[in-house]
């Protein structure tokens, strides 16, 4: 009986492979707590239904530019604070309701009402109010001019929901992608299959099938054997030099918007003196910590922003690698024979293997790190929120996020007026010649306070079948868009 | 005999190797050398180097300190606290006291050493103190046992009970006659504990709540190797035989002093 299955399964094998393939299995490190986009932080959330399942106003392109989404086309007023929304025609959401103003004006009101769980609050602080003009039209008024309006309402966070289906939105979201969600396993995938009303270009994919992976040795099989068919932001850089080697894979090397910087406690009694963070940032090579963790993937930077970002610096210079100077400074700082810190680790290669260089970095000029590798929730409770620590290293991955260095309540407890009065202007200059100044002398502030160890841009290496086209190299926000994504012979 | 000197012999050399650690390693392996790192074995890696270009030779043998230090702390806790709990249980058979020992006793054993490591763990964060109370707790129950059941039968014996006669205590009992009888079934399981606390330090490393780096530690060495096996095995088989060949050594080693110091297995045998 047994060998008459076997051979059954065989021969449907056989056939559905002679057919051209419509589906494909993409592998995701993280399983995402819920679907709700408007109401988590999870990145994985967005991961699944960015512009997938769910649209907004805006939406990103692959390179990080700003597109028309479900609004065709939009006038701004002269004083920069009224926008008129212009809907697309004839859009449906997936339960067969149609798109209107109302419910934009009621997706906007939710995540900025009073009681909203939005993670994103700040993208709508800056909103005074959103009306209905006529089904199609919307109106938004700010309370000043905002430089990132547009930008800011591209975020997966501001995507357009219906208060029809609302209610379930968790586990059966329903939106005007061109994805419809078809069923999530728990532990182990989430399939979307196409929608066949969708107002724009359709998707090609019949189906897509996310399976969650979090284990890179896992991860490495499962791609090996072709069980999925790419794996997008892949965890383990060392792999990479054998799936490029292999005709059957191909490897896509694009950047994130993750900085990875070495956060230390401003607060505390060694690292709130400027020298000794000085002198940390001087102790740190940033090629060998890419070289060690990364195996060679990622870009040195010398500030907390992205390298591919038009409006960089590069500040590299004002911490290069000398561990004389570090040494020296350190002794200056009042400790000539160093001291003992803490190093808390959240689980990713890049902070465990980092972790381990940079301590042994540190070593050099003589402050001895007690290494503890922690779990996320326990790293967000102790570090992130706790803020009890010395040094930990995560990456930084929202789009343009300078903007922390203005909170003096973040975990790395940095308080300087001048940032926050630059960040405060970033806020609502439009000019974009201004905007950049703007952002460049906050670049240089906070390279010049060594408020943290800038170590590098996190690089995002996805591994794909070599015949799966149109998966972004880059990621310009959290999303895995597969609405362009089709099988090429 | 001969498992037992071949036992002895792997065993010494791995506490050879975590002795001379201490004086003097081949690289220092808290310095990373990261443009020399994953090579091959051979040359002037003996076994070739890890991702950061860290001596794998070296590694190895202050990994067998870490190694051996967490077992045989370990199993002193099980010793020094187990050992003097069997006594008392079998001193005082079948009182509310033995109940409660060998109760207790039967709670801890219920619970695998990883479960109770995770749980120190995740209240007093993980470190290689950590794992050596979690596994020092796991071998109290092995001890008792052991203890009790060995002191039973000596407790049936005359000697003892003219012991008792001229008047000695319990605690003297168990102290001048009971426990130097018993040593030599220590002595065996000692061993059978030792490697069976390497493994555990092993196994607990090897999911992050053992020993943390910089320190080496076979277990971690190979979690750390998982990834880059397919590019690099010589950075799990070193360890993976480090710690095979060390429980094997002192699981022969157990057996072979078993034959020599059992009385029954002796009076078997002639």
């Amino acid at each position: 009986m047994n060998r008459v299955l076997t051979g059954g399964v065989l021969a449907v094998a056989l056939t559905s492979s002679a057919i051209a393939q419509t589906d494909a299995t993409v592998g995701l490190q993280l399983e995402p707590p819920h679907l709700d986009p408007t109401s988590a932080a999870a990145g994985a959330i967005d991961q699944v239904v960015y512009s997938n399942v769910f649209e907004g106003l805006t939406r990103f392109g692959p390179d990080g530019s700003v597109n028309p989404g479900l609004a065709e086309s939009w006038e701004v007023s002269d004083d920069g604070l009224v926008y008129t929304f212009a809907l697309r025609d004839g859009v449906t959401f997936h339960d067969g309701t149609a798109l209107d103003a109302g419910d934009v004006v009621f997706s906007l009101d939710r995540a900025r009402a009073e009681d909203s769980t939005n993670a994103q609050k700040a993208l709508f602080e800056g909103i005074e109010s959103v009306e209905a003009v006529d089904d199609t039209t919307v109106r938004v008024t700010l309370k000043a001019p905002q430089g990132q309006f547009l930008f800011n309402m591209a975020w997966g966070d501001a995507v357009i929901v219906a208060p029809e289906s609302i209610e379930n939105i968790q586990t059966n979201p329903i939106g005007t992608g061109a994805f419809k969600f078809d069923n999530w396993t728990q532990g182990d995938n989430i399939s979307l299959v196409k929608n066949p009303d969708y107002w724009g270009e359709p998707a090609k994919l019949e189906r897509v099938e996310f399976k969650f992976i979090s284990e890179p040795t896992a991860a490495f099989a499962a791609m090996m054997a072709e069980d999925i068919d790419a794996f997008y932001s892949y965890p383990a850089p060392e792999n990479l030099v054998q799936f490029d080697a292999d005709p059957r894979f191909e490897v896509l090397e694009g950047s994130t918007e993750g900085e990875t910087i070495l956060a230390m406690n401003n607060k505390d009694e060694h690292f709130s003196n400027k020298l000794v963070r000085q002198a940390v940032s001087m102790a740190i090579d940033r090629q060998a910590i890419i070289d060690g963790a990364m195996f060679g993937y990622g870009t040195p930077i010398g500030t907390h922003f992205a390298p591919h970002h038009p409006d960089y610096v590069d500040l590299l210079s004002n911490s290069p690698h000398d561990v004389a100077k570090a040494k020296e400074l350190l002794a200056e700082a009042g400790y000539p024979d160093g001291f003992s810190t803490t190093l808390k680790l959240p689980p990713p290669s890049y902070a465990r293997r980092g972790g381990e260089i940079i301590a042994a970095q540190l070593r050099e000029i003589g402050i001895e790190t007690e290494i503890s590798n922690l779990e996320w929730a326990q790293w967000l409770e102790e570090v992130f929120r706790g803020k009890n620590y010395g040094l930990t290293i995560v990456s930084h991955t929202e789009p343009f996020d300078i903007g922390i260095y203005a909170r003096p309540d973040y975990y790395f407890q940095y308080d300087n007026p001048d940032v926050q009065a630059l960040v405060e202007k970033l806020g609502v200059e439009n000019d974009p010649d201004m905007r950049r100044d703007l952002a460049q002398d906050a670049q240089k502030i906070i390279s010049e306070d060594y408020v943290n160890g800038y170590l590098f841009q996190l690089a995002l290496t996805s591994v794909t079948n070599a015949k799966l086209k149109g998966i972004w190299p880059n990621a310009p926000t959290q999303a895995v868009d597969m609405t362009a994504v089709s099988w090429v012979e | 005999m001969r498992n037992l000197i071949l036992g002895l012999a792997l065993t010494s050399i791995f506490v050879a190797a975590a002795l001379i650690s201490f004086l003097w390693t081949p690289f220092d392996v808290t310095k990373l050398d990261i443009p020399n790192k994953l090579q091959a074995p051979g040359g002037a890696h003996l076994f070739g180097t890890d991702q950061f270009g860290r001596d794998i030779f070296s590694m190895i043998m202050v990994g067998a300190r870490t190694s051996i230090a967490v077992a045989i702390v370990a199993v002193g806790i099980g010793m020094v606290i187990g050992v003097p709990l069997g006594l008392a249980a079998a001193a005082r058979r079948n009182s509310w006291l033995d109940e409660f020992i060998m109760r207790g006793n039967d709670l801890i054993f219920a619970f695998p050493s990883l479960v109770i490591a995770i749980m120190i763990t995740a209240v007093y964060g993980a470190s290689a103190f950590n794992a050596i109370v979690a596994i020092g707790i796991f071998n109290i129950p092995v001890f008792a046992r052991v203890s009790r059941s060995a002191a039973l039968s000596l407790w049936q014996r005359d000697y003892i009970l003219s012991a008792r006669v001229a008047g000695k205590g319990a605690v003297r009992i168990s102290a001048e006659h009971i426990l130097p009888n018993i040593t030599n079934l220590l002595i065996v399981q000692g061993t059978i504990q030792f490697s069976l606390g390497i493994l555990a330090e092993a196994a607990l490393s090897y999911v992050g709540l053992g020993a943390q780096p910089p320190l080496p530690s076979w277990g971690r060495m190979l979690a750390e190797s998982q990834t880059l096996v397919s590019l690099a095995p010589h950075l799990a088989l070193f360890p993976g035989f480090a710690i095979v060949l060390t429980v094997l050594g002192l699981n022969l080693a157990g057996d072979g002093l078993r034959d020599l110091l059992d009385p029954k297995l002796r009076v078997a045998r002639t």
